[in-house]
């Protein structure tokens, strides 16, 4: 199993995310420039500020080769999560539904917040249960989640929020305190809070092991156990 | 040769008379425009140190662990395994008076190029800050502008800040303090020099495009008394754009990596001019440079205007001709432009050119080493010179000074602050701010043994009471925060923030401050690395707090001991550990600041090395991993320490002292620990540590007669967030 | 030809920079102002303004989010 961290000018937790991957499986940096994903069977964008965020957070990164790469990909029905600026650039790309707003607070926070499993039956989520609560960080300006109201009632029936922030631990005014999502396929994961940032107790936290840990366990042994949920 | 001639201009640069006719004597001639506007940059306080020169070298330099010394970008040390940690301290005091969001990002930016420049990768930063009482709107806006873009810079190019500290006090409040420092980390054998080398060689820039920013900022900006109206200075400050200094610094440490470049060097105060003229003394060569080739935002720029424009985001490099090539690869692929604008000479002149005419010549001698260096005419004043802090509490009941205590702004919970940048990028932080006295970075990663830890240390107040062991005590306070996570000192960085230096009694404050940080310096054996001062932090009000701040890094051989500030285990015994000989007063205190006393005019001596002892013994028994928790008796006083150490930890405490004055409960003094663990634990510190009670519930109850919740502690401590609305 | 982009939150859209500087307006003595909406102007020269809907569509502004109106200045 090999995991690809995308880097990007203006990425800042690829090395990061790079770590957490190799925890659990392969992994190697996709520079933003190819058009190749080297033959990863995960794609993890990571955060920071690509291009600067300038324009618009996530706007310019979705233009870059290497996303034609990773839409293919997507296609193919590889796995793809997207981490803070990851979300940002997946939501730009059309990838995931809705978008990223300027946190409600309007400066960048930092901070450990609980965040409540919704749905296990993702490739992202399978080894966590359903309610399970996970202590990971966030740390961002850009993190309101924010789709139409009929997006967001028809995400909620297809389960494809995933993750949200437990009761008043909303950092940014999230509509429906909203924390990670998946697309339509169950294929693509964004997600606001920082995983990479939660593989160690030494360095806060190991409950974001949990989702580098699903992804290996989807690829490793296929993405059976999804499949039969769906039907 | 170009240019008018300059007349009677160089008082407007800032310089002397007698300094001009020394110019004209080292020249040989009038300078030209170009000519004096470069002199006057080099001569200027910021780049010349000329009023301060003569007193560091008071500093010991020397230390087994030193592997860059002063006078490089930044200093650094080794950490065993063949890694290096380069860091360094640096104000961007006036630009952040100004304009304080761009001001403080820049000074990051500055900063962060500093240490990237001898070719370490930033792998942290942190802030020591000084703004005027909250009760001023112009503070909060300062504090909030300089906090925001501190954040900015650091979280958008990726490094973390993990610490740091802020104060407030009036005498701030026209002259604002943003000092950052950041922390590198190289293999020892990618440390770069800046000497550029090899004639015919090629100099190459790299990064931004060249603007109008800064123009005259080293000299107008970093060496004149600020007035009021600064609002007219505003065209001049310099934007920081984190985007491109990411680009820039990935870019230079691959060509780093490659071996592409002979030297590097970072452009900030005085740009072009600073760079190259150092680069070239310190090669002992000469450097042409055609300022027709050097990028620029905006077409019309004099040649004088592209030598001193503070742009940032640039960086200048000399690499062998043949290497051209490979740096252009380098470069495209990061999106960083890189152009040859000129080359190394045996001349030892800065020639200046535009297309094929020369614009200036000078000697390189003349521009680094023959700037005049000034005596200091120290006069202690007689008497306190600082007014009386406004009296903010009139209580002496214990009862009501404690909350009060917590709630006033230079003691409450930094949380506010650190909340706005990201910690945690890089994913070396071990203990984040506020979990513990010191930041803790984990280096295993990188292929060390251990960890380090860092912290940044400096109090105006104390040191405006008696420059001198207010001095001594910002140095033992440095390295009792590192004691506390079981550091060992490796190397110090200072930033000395001072008002008028020509004032005699300013220049008595700086005379004693610098001896009081060599003495304490030499009795913990630590050596200064590099640093920076900021002289003419002065205003209509005065001048501000001397305010020399000390930045340390020490070595944690096991990032799992280092021990947290808070308590963590009901029934652990909680002890004060100190000297025997140690001594707290409540003269100059925090409490003392809100009953509105006069600060003193001298503090009580401290036993220096009674105090290392006591350091030494604190860090042993973390390391050892006997303590739960250890923090620093700092402003305050024991019972301030006490409820940060419960708010913290989340847990309660029962205490009880042989003595419930006010000056037991509340007094200020150097080397005291509060310390928690198994009660057989603390044996190892024996004499030096007294059981005062226990940990556990959730109240702090001292004595039968104080108590409070953790809650009405946390409401207290939480004070700081109104300032952030 | 010389085009000017107007671009603002849709309405509706939780907008805090701009609560942000209706709260601060009235501390500055200037009363009376309300839905202030903070946006962001891009200026270009484009040499086929016919593709400038498409731009915005694509780069300049997520329609999602954002409310977009081009102005030919020249």
């Amino acid at each position: 199993m090999k995991f690809g961290v995308v880097r990007f000018p203006g990425s800042c937790d690829e090395v990061d995310a790079l770590m957490a991957c190799r925890r659990f499986a392969d992994a190697e940096i996709l520079w933003h420039g190819d058009r190749d994903l080297a033959g990863v069977d995960a794609v993890v964008i990571p955060g920071g500020f690509s291009y600067g965020d300038y324009l618009r957070v996530g706007a310019i990164a979705r233009f870059s080769p290497v996303m034609e790469a990773v839409k293919a990909h997507v296609l193919a029905g590889g796995p793809v999560l997207g981490i803070c600026n990851g979300f940002q650039v997946l939501c730009e790309a059309g990838l995931l539904p809705g978008a990223l707003l300027p946190n409600a607070g309007l400066r960048f926070l930092c901070r450990q917040v609980d965040v409540e499993v919704v749905n296990s039956d993702t490739p992202f989520t399978r080894a966590c249960a359903a309610g399970d609560t996970l202590s990971i960080p966030v740390k961002h300006t850009t993190g309101r989640y924010y789709a139409p109201e009929e997006t967001l009632r028809e995400m909620d029936a297809h389960g494809q929020i995933i993750l949200r922030y437990a009761t008043g631990c909303n950092p940014n005014g999230s509509l429906a305190d909203v924390a990670g999502v998946v697309n339509r396929d169950g294929n693509v994961m964004g997600l606001m809070p920082h995983p990479e940032h939660a593989v160690d107790p030494l360095t806060g936290s190991a409950d974001g092991s949990c989702i580098f840990q699903s992804l290996m366990d989807h690829v490793e042994e296929g993405p059976a156990r999804l499949a039969e949920a769906r039907a | 040769m170009s240019g008018p001639a300059a007349v009677a201009s160089h008082r407007a640069l800032g310089l002397t008379d007698s300094e001009y006719d020394l110019i004209v004597d080292k020249m040989g001639r009038e300078p030209n425009r170009v000519e004096l506007a470069v002199f006057s940059l080099m001569w200027s306080e910021h780049c010349a140190y000329k009023h301060s020169k003569k007193l560091l070298r008071r500093l010991p330099t020397e230390g087994r662990h030193l592997l860059m010394g002063p006078g490089e970008n930044a200093g650094a040390v080794s950490v065993g395994n063949g890694l290096a940690i380069a860091f360094k301290v640096e104000s961007h005091n006036h630009p952040s008076a100004v304009e304080p969001f761009q001001g403080a990002a820049t000074g990051v930016g500055g900063i962060l190029r500093d240490v990237f420049a001898v070719g370490a990768r930033p792998i942290a930063i942190l802030d020591s800050l000084r703004f005027g009482e909250l009760t001023s709107a112009r503070s909060r806006y300062l504090l909030d502008g300089a906090v925001s873009g501190i954040g900015h810079y650091g979280n958008s190019i990726g490094v973390p800040t993990v610490g740091g500290e802020v104060y407030f006090e009036a005498p701030y409040e026209q002259n604002c303090l943003v000092n950052a420092m950041c922390l590198g980390i190289a293999p020892e054998e990618r440390l770069i020099r800046s000497a550029a080398a090899g004639v015919g060689n090629l100099l190459v820039l790299m990064g931004a495009r060249t603007g109008r920013d800064g123009i005259g900022g080293a000299s107008v900006l970093a060496s004149a008394e600020l007035n009021s109206d600064d609002a007219s200075k505003r065209p001049s400050v310099q934007i920081g754009d984190p985007f491109e200094e990411k680009k820039l610094l990935e870019c230079c440490l691959e060509l780093l990596e490659r071996g592409t470049l002979r030297s590097l060097q970072d452009l900030g105060a005085a740009g072009l001019s600073s760079s190259s003229a150092e680069m070239a003394s310190k090669g002992e060569v000469g450097l042409d440079i055609d300022v027709s080739k050097v990028p620029l935002r905006e077409d019309d720029m004099e040649p004088f205007e592209i030598m001193v424009s503070e742009s940032q985001e640039r960086m200048l490099c000399v690499i062998e001709p043949q290497k051209l090539a490979q740096l252009q690869g380098v470069c495209e692929r990061w999106e960083v432009r890189a152009t040859a604008i000129g080359e190394v000479t045996g001349s030892r002149r800065l020639r200046v050119l535009a297309g094929g005419e020369a614009v200036g010549d000078m000697p390189v001698e003349a521009l680094v080493d023959d700037c005049p260096l000034y005596d200091l005419a120290p006069a202690r004043p007689e008497g306190q010179v600082y007014p009386a802090p406004q009296r903010t509490l009139d209580s002496h009941e214990p009862a009501d000074i404690l909350p009060a205590l917590l709630a006033s702004h230079n003691l409450s919970s930094r949380r506010p602050l650190f909340e706005q940048y990201d910690c945690l990028v890089g994913s070396r932080t071990v203990r984040r701010p506020g979990h513990a006295d010191a930041a803790v970075l984990d280096l295993r990663p990188d292929g060390a043994q251990g960890a380090i830890a860092a912290s940044i240390d400096g109090n105006g107040r104390r040191v405006a009471c008696d420059p001198y062991t207010g001095t001594v005590e910002a140095v033992l306070e440095c390295a009792a925060n590192l004691a506390c996570v079981g550091a060992q000192p490796l190397g110090l960085t200072n930033c000395l923030n001072f008002g008028n230096p020509e004032r005699p009694h300013v220049a008595w404050q700086l005379e004693r401050s610098v001896a009081g940080m060599a003495d304490a310096l030499t009795e913990l054996g630590v050596p200064v690395v590099g640093g920076n001062v900021s002289l003419y932090n002065q205003s209509g009000d005065g001048p501000i707090y001397p305010t020399p701040v000390v930045g340390m890094v020490g070595a944690v051989p096991d990032p799992e001991r280092a021990a947290g500030a808070g308590f963590s285990t009901e029934g652990h015994t909680v002890a004060l550990v100190c000297s025997p000989a140690g001594t707290v007063s409540l003269s100059g205190s925090q409490l003392a600041k809100l009953h509105g006393e006069e600060l003193p005019d001298r503090l009580p001596e401290i036993d220096v090395t009674g105090t290392r002892h006591v350091i030494e013994a604190v860090r042993d028994a973390v390391r050892d991993g006997e303590l739960a928790s250890a923090h620093d008796v700092a402003e305050g006083g024991l019972a301030v320490a006490l409820a940060e150490c419960c708010i913290e930890g989340g847990i309660g405490a029962t205490i009880s002292l042989p003595s419930y004055e006010l000056e037991a409960l509340f007094g200020e003094g150097a080397g005291r620990f509060l310390v928690s663990g198994p009660a057989e634990a603390l044996e190892s510190l024996a004499e030096l540590a007294t059981p005062i009670g226990a940990v556990g519930g959730e109240v702090l109850q001292i004595d039968r007669r104080w108590m409070w919740t953790l809650d009405e502690l946390r409401e207290a401590f939480g004070a700081l967030a109104l300032a952030f609305p | 030809m010389k085009a000017r982009v107007l671009i603002r939150p849709k309405d509706g859209i939780l907008d805090p920079q701009g609560q942000a500087v209706e709260r601060a307006l009235p501390a500055l003595g200037f009363g009376g102002a309300a839905n202030v909406r903070v946006g962001r102007l891009v200026e270009l020269d484009v040499e086929d303004g016919s593709r400038l809907d498409e731009m915005c569509e694509r780069l300049l502004a997520n329609p999602l989010i954002e409310d977009y109106e081009v102005q030919v200045i020249e």
